[in-house]
């Protein structure tokens, strides 16, 4: 249940975010922050599955199909990424479940899962540099600049229009992920997450539960690849697909918190800061780097800090707050004994 | 309502079931002996969908149920509660009762859900309170949670697995009087497998006995009590034990 301040809060901190823009207009303060709001949805539609022990490093496949397809259909086809977009979707979403029905059907779960969708990544990524001649290869891919109507071809040289498109793609991966958290296919998914008989016996259809996530959360991180790619107007296999995006999505989700709505979020700022931080301070000596400290820190994240930054902090927050009034009504006795 | 004819499992070269065959009437509950390993848990298994048999015909209601999916079967009238209770610790109390009225009843509405969770859990009187953890529940709370999670599925049969294994006397009796009043209050038919014999002799109407994976007695308490073959298997060959045993039984079925 979200509380009337809360909802406050969140509404408040919409409005700044929607006006801010307006009022602080540096290009590149702007640019980073268009980044990480797309990744952050990226990191959100992650943990859709992530945080219902679905881990999966396939989603670095469903990202670049996002991003590829789109492009691709516009270039050859000509045709507007309004269709495109919902066609790679359709396709990522296809190949989800061409994946995720055997893995779910067969009881494929924990690592094993984990190992197959490792291999889905992988896939996608040599089938994106194998058919270099259409793709580009590894040396990456430019959408062809728009000639006629800039709305149709979803292409804007204005980065406040590009902030406001990111900020309402991250919106909907909170609601998307709030409506999620709070119907009955959570309770669902948690109960199948421990126990999968135990939940088939409470009526539960597991595989179809387990599919209707995968598909949910495929579709969005393919939606999340066309948007980098029209935004950035420029992808490379590396930068959207592969196995070191997935491992990069896995490691902001668990850095920010998991079982938190704003975690990736957070993970997003931190990921994102620190590639920029290593890129400025140190160059191109530092290309890779970023790769480094994100393996140190996931090892010392699952041992210290299992729930994030935001979900320890929240946490810490709670009792304290119960601390306080239990601290409070004990005041009240003292000063009016019987009260 | 249960009609259950030739039922082998098989796993590998081994049979844990052979040639099964029993029915169960409307309104009846039919007690499941055996010692361990003699296949009582793997029958239940395969009339809950979570083991597929090898042969033979589940006739429930009519329908043929043998290797339907858990979920299907479930949401057809027939709820389960496990030997080891297998509760979802990260939800609540509620949350666990309110899960199983959901899906195991067709999925229809948040608020039927929760109704029937609230129900269900007044009926096996654990608190309807929505935040109340499971980690706060000792044996006894988790086998009442077991089978409140199985009632909110709403079945028409319940197939009751070991429910009395780590309670203490007073709580055994509670839990098969419990039983009872799911049967006389909710109309319910039961099956129920248990190894404590004597709490299960004074509730059940008919007692079916298995030893390696058959069928050895079939019928009233009192009657199977007596039989020699049971007397043996299950029981055991010690005279003096096996007499005693026998003695109690008889008196919990008179009594």
């Amino acid at each position: 249940m979200m509380g009337q301040g809360r909802l406050a809060a969140w509404g408040i901190g919409l409005a700044a975010l929607v006006a801010l823009p307006f009022v602080y207009r540096d290009p590149y303060h702007l640019h980073i922050l268009v980044l990480i709001l797309i990744w952050s949805f990226a990191y959100t539609s992650w943990s859709m599955m992530g945080r219902f022990g679905l881990v999966s490093l396939g989603h670095g496949g469903f990202m670049g199909i996002g991003a590829y397809v789109t492009a691709l259909l516009w270039n050859h086809l000509g045709l507007s990424p309004w269709i495109g977009i919902p066609i790679s979707m359709a396709a990522a979403g296809t190949l989800a479940l061409i994946v995720g029905y055997p893995c779910f059907r067969f009881r494929i779960t924990g690592h094993y899962f984990v190992l197959v969708t490792l291999a889905l990544s992988g896939i996608v990524l040599q089938v994106i540099t194998a058919t270099r001649d259409y793709t580009g290869g590894s040396l990456g891919y430019t959408p062809n600049r728009a000639s006629g109507n800039r709305l149709l071809a979803l292409q804007f040289d204005d980065k406040t229009t590009w902030y406001l498109i990111a900020l309402a793609v991250w919106l909907f991966g909170i609601v998307v992920w709030h409506w999620v958290d709070r119907s009955m296919a959570r309770y669902a998914l948690e109960a199948i997450s421990e126990d999968e008989d135990a939940a088939a016996a409470a009526g539960v259809d597991v595989t179809a539960e387990k599919l209707k996530i995968t598909l949910l959360s495929a579709l969005m991180t393919a939606l999340a690849g066309a948007i980098y790619c029209q935004y950035q107007m420029f992808i490379t296999p590396d930068t959207v697909s592969g196995i070191a995006v997935s491992l990069q999505m896995v490691f902001a989700a668990i850095v920010g918190g998991l079982f938190v709505s704003l975690g990736p979020t957070v993970g997003a700022i931190i990921t994102i800061l620190l590639a920029e931080t290593l890129r400025i301070g140190f160059g191109t000596k530092a290309v890779g780097w970023d790769n480094l400290v994100y393996g140190v820190l996931l090892v010392l994240f699952i041992i210290f800090l299992p729930k994030g930054i935001l979900g320890s902090l929240l946490d810490r927050l709670k009792p304290q707050r119960k601390v306080s009034r239990a601290h409070e009504q004990e005041a009240v006795q003292i000063v009016r004994p019987g009260a | 309502m249960l009609e259950v004819s030739g039922l082998v499992k098989r796993f590998g070269g081994f049979t844990a079931v052979n040639n099964v065959s029993f029915r169960v009437d409307q309104g009846e509950i039919l007690g499941l002996i055996g010692p361990n390993g003699s296949g009582k848990s793997t029958i239940f298994n395969m009339l809950s969908g979570t083991l597929a048999p090898t042969s033979g015909s589940i006739l429930f209601a009519g329908h043929e149920i043998a290797g339907l999916a858990p979920h299907r079967i479930i949401n057809g009238g027939i709820g389960r509660t496990f030997q080891i209770p297998r509760p979802f610790r990260r939800l609540s109390i509620f949350e666990n009762v309110a899960l199983a009225g959901f899906y195991g009843q067709g999925r229809h509405s948040r608020a039927r859900a929760e109704a029937a969770a609230e129900r269900s859990l007044a009926m096996v009187g654990l608190p309807t309170d929505r935040h109340a953890s499971v980690d706060g529940l000792g044996a006894a709370g988790l086998k009442k949670l077991e089978l409140a999670k199985a009632l909110a599925t709403a079945p028409k049969l319940l197939l009751a697995d070991e429910s009395l294994g780590g309670l203490d006397e007073a709580e055994m009796d509670q839990a098969a009087d419990m039983l009872r009043n799911i049967r006389d209050e909710l109309g319910i038919t039961i099956i129920w497998v248990e190894h404590i014999m004597g709490v299960l002799m004074r509730v059940v109407d008919r007692v079916m006995v298995l030893d390696h994976g058959e069928k050895i007695s079939e019928g009233l308490p009192s009657a199977v009590a007596g039989d020699p073959r049971v007397i043996e298997v299950y029981l055991g060959t010690d005279a003096e034990t096996t007499q005693a045993a026998a003695a109690e039984a008889r008196r919990r079925a008179g009594g």
